[in-house]
């Protein structure tokens, strides 16, 4: 590296730091089957805990024998709630401050609650005794409507009954849990009263589910002897875990130690704390053995955090020529048995108030009301930041909406509406703070990328083919302009349970010039130690290749607030950067000493410094770091290491542009996916390479979701959909080729501009499809149509149409 | 997803599996590759103490292509119907339909005899066997006999052969020259059963219909293949919505599965017409 006869420009390169599509580190040994995962721990004496779950969503729980299933060899024990109630866990707090049952007390709330704990000398004999406890039920109403729960005698949670005040303020009804309000509601009623046009339209978004690859689990294992507990699970943000544990167990905080290890998906679906956890903690105490416990595949998509399922009514005002006035929104939230929400405590709707999106609305208002019915609890960010793909999906529906009303073409109607570069930063009529945009400049060269003006004579044309007799397809022409609003956040605003949520980086530097660093956050397959590595590379000189980092363990990582909602590289990507910098300000300290000159007579130049006006006089880091630990150095410490804890001045606000291109077969309802187009702009870009990878993961989400995949419930109460015969995740041949493309606004307030991605695509994504399904129909009359538009589903707007003779 | 316990065996001959079968009655089943029974094993919709494990036996293996009849071993996997040369040239509706059943993972142990055996109104085989007029052999305690696909489907789950008995081996008559055949499927993704599907056999003034997950059995429909034997597309159609009694499920309401149960037997009509000469 010492080496003169490289340039500026090849030195750097050599670090591979950011801008650079460095390979990811993580897929060694990943693509050679050598990860480790929760279920790949084996520790001495392990037992095994299995669930009993309830075949009804809404029963009295009579009586819980157990005697059959302890009868059976090789049982070590069944624990019920009357078990865990002498130690106050047989309820949980939620992170949406509400409580939750670990296991039923008295009653049960959804199929597929947890109602006994079995736990055993291996898996097999777990899962045959929980076929042997013996529950008695008696069924209750069940109720699976937000709407109709709001108005039934039927009293869902008993344990809060007489409770008027919730955790966000008043309870309008024995099943409704809170309202939120954003905005100016008077002003926004008056701006529709006297608008040229208002559209109308109640805009649903369906439930789903994360479904990651690896559903939740852990290991507990308690050691009676030094009173510690060791924690191995499948969490997303394993501090906050640790200190939950300890708040709720009692066990003091340094004597839990948390390990989140290698974790296959994430998605937001292992943010909360699960029955299992407590389960197996407790079963740990109880019997000194260490007791692991993973989901099957149906209990994760019947019983852990659900997606979305939010109906939100929607009107919005504008002027004759299209421009918009006023949006005005009310939404019912439909939560489950239970308020498990995963949001920063004072956003019970998560920030649904991005709803205004890309456009400059003057006045808005929203409203946002949470309702208890049969379902499962749950209600996470399913890769996106709190909420925001609702918010996204609702506005992106509302432009099409008030573009028909209007008669206009919608990617004008976006245009027009835009808030143009030079009003950032923007302050929203919903309360946030924009941080930097450019929609203008994203969304023209997005239209020329796809030939818009060509794709719609195309449109037109296939319309006037299928008119005459000559064809059954239509084409759809989706179209969506998102903005997101990630890397929660600024500790003034936001916190989880009280903890503020900032992130941090720890670095170290050793004496032969490589590193290590360690974040508050932890990979699900986002590439963190691939992209964090470049960050640092970038900043101080070292290769990429020279540094390893480590996630997931509180008693070595910084505390930090996990990873999810796209807050790893706008937060601990920032400490990364901080920490950086602050090793780099000694390292200049350590050179000037090296080359007797002056502190401020050394330059920074990519990987070492020089002496200004004389670059042929220079330290390397390596060399400097060598010097770090083996010089006294006057007034300076031994060692070269720091840690930054980074406390956001704001979110980030990431923005795109996707256009999706779709054929339609009228008759079956089957669709073709010809094109699709993905613009993001996420700010300064670290590795293009991930960035690709994670649109492509992303939008393949979104397509499932829009396109098939949902969370669907009979009257009553039943899952339809609990396997993946049913739920959609789309296989390599039902995916469609991506054309990806971005522009680079960078974030004004982040240290390295960057804005994060991984939760774009699937938050632009679904609008596109959605779009383009409603756009192929439009010229036959159709307004609104709700996901998933599976085939029936599209088969039933053409039969609605008359498209069917 | 695990399942009950059992006790595993794996017989070198169809006499000693039978032996099993009798020994253990309806405590015992046999297991081809697995892809219908495990699942339901796991589900728990499915328990038995004994399994009969089909593969080391030799007798049920293999693909014989006659002049006037194929022969299919009942082990034989649905990857090697689609891989043998023959089979396709002799009766390229089998080849056509293997392809568009779950996905490679699935037909490299997926077997045909299991396909049939089944009795699962979603699998394809069974209307696919209908269409080609196939006879199942079968072997059981009481000797050896032979039943029509056309006669062998009772009700979901249900058919014509007793639990002891095996199905050995498949006939089929290979169709004449000039009959165009067309197997249309309509899916969710790779992977999912039929939404609808359609076997169609056209040609010589003869014709075929038979219909995949539209009722509790495949459908046959003796009036549909007349119809179109008569070159009456619309007669056909119309006999054959009349035949399915298909019910509300995930993939749809009756009225769009009666909607594309039309689609996919017209598209399947025009593909085997156009084949025919
Ligand atoms: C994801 C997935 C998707 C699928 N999609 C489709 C699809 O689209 N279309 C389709 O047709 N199938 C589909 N299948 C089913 C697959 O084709 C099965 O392999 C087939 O249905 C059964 O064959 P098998 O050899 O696996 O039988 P097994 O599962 O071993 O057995 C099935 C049943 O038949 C009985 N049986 C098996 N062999 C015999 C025999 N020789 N004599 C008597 N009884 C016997 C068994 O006792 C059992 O009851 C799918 C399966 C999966 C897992």
């Amino acid at each position: 590296m010492n080496d003169q006869t490289l340039t500026p420009e090849e030195r750097a390169a050599n670090l591979k730091g950011m801008g650079s599509s460095r390979k990811r580190v993580e897929d060694v040994r990943f693509t050679q089957g050598k990860g480790n995962y929760v279920d790949d721990i084996k520790l001495d004496g392990m037992l095994f805990g299995a669930f009993v779950r309830s075949p009804y969503a809404h029963a009295r729980v009579v009586n819980v024998n157990k005697d059959a299933a302890l009868a059976v060899p090789g049982v070590v024990a069944v624990l019920t709630a009357e078990d865990l109630s002498p130690l106050g866990l047989h309820w949980m707090p939620t992170l949406a401050g509400d409580k939750q049952m670990v296991l039923a007390d008295g009653k049960v709330l959804f199929q597929g609650q947890e109602v006994a704990y079995v736990v055993a000398e291996d898996r097999y004999i777990a899962a045959d005794a929980a076929e042997l406890v013996e529950v008695d039920y008696e069924e209750l109403p069940v109720l699976t409507d937000p709407f109709e729960a709001l108005k039934s005698d039927v009293v869902l949670r008993e344990d809060l009954e007489g409770q008027t005040e919730g955790a966000h303020g008043p309870r309008k009804h024995h099943n409704h849990i809170f309202t939120w309000e954003q905005g100016d509601k008077d002003a926004t009623e008056a701006i529709l009263a006297e608008a040229d046009v208002v559209a109308e339209e109640m805009i649903y978004y369906h439930r789903t589910h994360p479904c990651p690859l690896e559903t939740c689990g852990c290991v507990a294992s308690m050691d009676k002897v030094t009173g510690k507990l060791t924690l191995h699970g499948t969490f997303q943000a394993p501090h906050a875990i640790r200190t939950v544990v300890s708040l709720i167990s009692g066990i003091a905080e340094h004597n839990i130690r948390v390990i989140s290890p290698d974790i296959g998906g994430g998605f937001g679906n292992k943010v909360g704390a699960y029955a299992g956890y407590v389960c197996s903690v407790v079963a740990s105490i109880v019997t000194g053995r260490p007791v692991k416990w993973v989901e099957n595949r149906m209990e994760n998509l019947m019983s852990t955090a659900f997606a979305r399922d939010y109906w939100m009514q929607g009107k919005i005002a504008a002027t004759k020529d299209g421009k918009i006035t006023g949006l005005w929104c009310h939404t019912t939230a439909d939560h489950g048995g239970f308020d498990a929400c995963a949001d920063p405590t004072k956003f019970p709707a998560g920030f649904m108030n991005i709803c205004t999106g890309s456009y400059d609305i003057p006045t808005a208002y929203l409203a946002v009301d949470g309702v208890y019915t049969n379902k499962a609890p749950g209600g996470v960010a399913y890769r996106c930041s709190f909420r925001v793909t609702e918010a996204a999906y609702f506005i992106e529906r509302m432009i099409e909406v008030l573009a028909i009303k209007l008669n206009m073409d919608a990617a004008e109607l976006r245009r027009i509406n835009f808030i143009k570069a030079d009003q950032f930063p923007y302050q929203s009529a919903l309360g946030w703070e924009y941080d930097s945009g450019d929609y203008h400049t994203a969304w023209d060269k997005a239209l020329k990328a796809v030939d818009y003006e060509g794709l719609r004579a195309e449109q037109a044309q296939q319309i006037e083919d299928f008119k005459a007799g000559k064809t059954r397809k239509l084409l759809g022409i989706g179209l969506t302009h998102f903005t997101e609003i990630v890397g929660a956040g600024p500790v003034k605003n936001c916190d989880i349970l009280g903890l503020g949520m900032f992130d941090s980086c720890e670095i170290r530097i050793h004496p032969t010039g490589s590193a290590i660093a360690r974040l508050g956050t932890i990979s699900q397959g986002q590439g963190h130690a691939t992209t964090f590595a470049q960050i640092i590379a970038s900043e101080i000189g070292l290769p990429a290749d020279d540094i390893t980092l480590e996630e997931g363990d509180t008693d070595t990582a910084p505390y930090g607030l996990g990873t999810y909602g796209s807050r790893s590289t706008p937060v601990a990507g920032a400490a990364t950067a901080m920490a950086a910098r602050k090793i780099r300000a000694k390292a200049q300290m350590i050179a000037a000493y090296l080359l007797e000159v002056h502190d401020d007579d050394v330059e920074w130049d990519v990987d070492r410094f020089a002496v200004k006006g004389a670059p042929e006089r220079f330290k390397t880091m390596k060399e400097i770091a060598f010097a770090a630990y083996n010089q006294a150095i006057p007034g300076l410490e031994p060692g070269l290491e720091a840690v930054s804890y980074y406390d956001p001045p704001n979110m980030t606000y990431p923005f795109g542009a996707y256009i999706c291109v779709m054929e339609i077969d009228v008759d079956t309802g089957e669709w073709d996916v010809r094109k699709f187009y993905a613009l993001d702009d996420c700010g300064t870009r670290i590795n293009p390479m991930i960035i690709e990878g994670q649109v492509h993961g992303g939008v393949t989400e979104a397509l499932a979701i829009a396109m098939g995949q949902e969370i669907a419930y009979d009257e009553m109460g039943n899952v339809k959909t609990a396997t993946l015969m049913d739920f959609f995740i789309p296989t390599a041949w039902e995916t469609p080729n991506y054309t990806t493309d971005h522009t680079v606004t960078p974030s004004p307030h982040h240290p390295i501009g960057a804005k994060g991605v991984g939760e774009s695509p699937n938050v632009g994504g679904v609008p596109a499809f959605s779009n383009a399904v409603h756009d192929a129909f439009r010229p036959f009359g159709l307004v609104q149509s709700h996901m998933p538009h599976d085939h029936w589903r599209i088969w039933r707007i053409a039969n609605g149409l008359g498209m069917h003779g | 997803m695990i399942p009950a316990g059992f006790e595993y065996h794996r017989p070198g001959d169809i006499a000693s599996a039978i032996g099993i079968l009798q020994q253990h009655g309806d405590e015992a089943r046999v297991i081809a590759g697995g892809h219908s029974l495990i699942p339901m094993m796991k589900l728990r919709m499915a328990e038995m103490g004994h399994l009969v494990d089909l593969q080391a036996i030799d007798e049920l293996k293999g693909i014989e292509v006659g002049a006037d009849t194929v022969s299919l071993g009942a082990m034989v996997t649905q990857h090697e119907l689609i891989t043998h040369d023959g089979l396709a040239s002799a009766i390229p509706l089998i080849r056509e339909a293997a392809l568009q059943i779950a996905d490679p993972q699935v037909r490299y142990m997926g077997t045909v005899g299991g396909n049939v055996a089944n009795g699962d109104p979603g699998n394809d085989m069974p209307g696919l066997m209908q269409c080609l007029n196939a006879t199942f052999d079968l072997s059981g305690p009481d000797g050896n006999r032979s039943v029509a696909a056309r006669d062998f489907y009772e009700a979901a789950y249900f058919t014509a052969r007793d639990d002891e008995e095996i199905l050995t081996r498949i006939s089929i008559p290979v169709p004449g020259a000039g009959v165009g055949q067309a197997y249309e499927k309509q899916k969710r993704k790779i992977g999912d059963y039929a939404t609808a599907a359609a076997a169609v056999m056209v040609g010589n003034g003869q014709a075929s219909v038979a219909m995949t997950n539209l009722a509790d059995t495949p459908i046959w429909s003796d009036a549909a293949s007349a119809a179109l034997a008569a070159g009456n597309v619309d007669a056909c159609v119309a006999a054959m919505l009349d035949a399915i009694d298909p019910v509300e499920d995930n993939r749809g309401p009756v009225e769009f599965k009666k909607h594309v149960a039309a689609v996919m037997l017209r598209r399947a009509i025009a593909r085997a017409q156009s084949r025919a000469s």
